[in-house]
């Protein structure tokens, strides 16, 4: 299945729904980079509420994500990181590295928000 | 508890054919060993709580109270002898355990007055048929297996009931040792204190991620001033637990690492580098109110002094 990627503002988010195969990894990966370029985003939000597994493909596809988008000049929040999900990610060693997380969408919104290089949002 | 509870159904056709095949005499033997206790009940319970003071078991208790348990043992007992099944036997060592395990009746007591009681009843057996042999001989083929399966029975519900004590303390203990505190608005607090074993640094672990997401919890301290010793497997659990925490978009405040702990930890060379660490309990709840934004302000008399 495809990941929707909406976009709010200066703000890419790609908000899985499903499950994903490895190829809908990569695709999501192809779509996002390219999609940063095209609208001139400054940040991408990706919203991993619904995975209760992150195997280490999953978590090395988000990190490279990240790595990309950054080196196309935005940041990327991933969020939504599940307790049992985050507790087995540390006990697999898999780690994200320096990429950018929060609890869920709002927080990575603000925190984008925060940022110097990404926010303030648009608008009043 | 399920497991005995279908053990006599299961056990009981089987059982009982078995019975009728081999030795339909052991019946007779035990009706007749049955007549012979009901008979003697007054003289062989005396004679048992006789020997259990003399044997200094169940200290705990008064002799009244011993020999009100005696009485109820012998009738199940025999009863057991009679029916030859220890449901009965089983529910009620479940219920003396009840009462007796908090006045600190040990194993070795609840065995020791079985076996005794055993053995009263056995030497009544070599008393009444010392003349014939032959009939004491298949009398103690008879009553011999029933004593035995008496007496496990008793002595492992004894120690079922105290495990399933011991677990429920476990149990409590688990759950009073890991509070997972709101001290402001996305500030929690999680005081550890006592020994970190793997099992407990998990449910740690779990505990602190679930209460981040309940809470929105932005940033955590964790104070070990209560943690007597850090080895390298407590190190790495801490490790863990920040990163986890970090994953959930929470920053984690490590304080109250001892100097001793610091010390062991620079000489057994555990990387503590990705840890926030801040010497007490109150320097991480200012490190972190700094953190979310927060500024403290005095007032009252006491606002002229300058804030740290």
């Amino acid at each position: 299945m495809r990941v929707p990627i909406l976009k709010q503002g200066g703000i890419l988010i790609a908000s899985i729904q499903s499950a994903l195969s490895d190829e809908d990894l990569l695709q999501l990966r192809d779509d996002l980079v390219q999609q940063v370029g095209k609208y001139r985003s400054r940040g991408a939000i990706v919203d991993v509420t619904v995975l209760d597994v992150m195997d280490s493909f999953a978590v090395r596809t988000l990190r490279a994500i990240a790595h990309m988008i950054r080196q196309r000049g935005a940041e990327t929040v991933i969020v939504g990181i599940q307790p049992e999900v985050a507790f087995a990610m540390v006990q697999l060693g898999l780690t994200l590295g320096d990429v950018a997380t929060a609890l869920d969408l709002e927080e990575g919104l603000a925190f984008l928000g925060r940022n110097p290089k990404t926010g303030p949002l648009h608008g009043p | 508890m399920e497991r005995k509870k279908r053990r006599p159904e299961d056990e009981t056709p089987g059982d009982m054919a078995q019975r009728n095949q081999t030795s339909e005499s052991t019946t007779a033997l035990l009706r007749e060993l049955v007549a012979h206790l009901r008979m003697n009940r007054t003289q062989l319970r005396e004679e048992w709580a006789r020997r259990i003071t003399q044997s200094q078991l169940l200290t705990a208790m008064t002799r009244e109270e011993i020999f009100a348990e005696a009485t109820s043992v012998y009738d199940n007992y025999v009863e057991v002898l009679e029916t030859g099944s220890v449901e009965a036997l089983q529910a009620y060592a479940r219920n003396l355990s009840e009462r007796i395990i908090p006045r600190g009746v040990e194993t070795h007591e609840v065995l020791g007055i079985v076996l005794l009681l055993r053995d009263v009843l056995a030497r009544s057996l070599f008393g009444k048929y010392q003349s014939d042999f032959a009939l004491l001989n298949s009398m103690l083929d008879a009553y011999e297996p029933a004593a035995n399966r008496i007496a496990s029975t008793v002595g492992v519900g004894f120690v079922q009931e105290r495990e399933r004590i011991i677990r429920q303390q476990q149990e409590a203990i688990r759950e009073l040792s890991t509070p997972v505190l709101q001290v402001r608005d996305r500030l929690l607090i999680l005081p550890i204190i006592g020994v970190i074993d793997p099992q407990r640094a998990r449910q740690l672990t779990e505990q602190l991620l679930r209460g981040i997401r309940a809470n929105r919890a932005k940033v955590v301290v964790v104070d070990i001033t209560g943690v007597p010793s850090v080895d390298a497997t407590v190190a790495n659990h801490l490790v863990q637990t920040v990163d986890a925490s970090r994953l959930m978009g929470a920053n984690v405040i490590v304080t109250g690492l001892s100097s001793e702990i610091a010390q062991t930890l620079v000489t057994i060379g555990v990387d503590l580098g990705k840890i926030n660490a801040v010497g007490d309990l109150q320097g991480g709840i200012e490190e972190a109110e700094r953190l979310l934004g927060y500024k403290v302000i005095m007032t009252g008399e006491a606002a002229n002094e300058p804030q740290a």
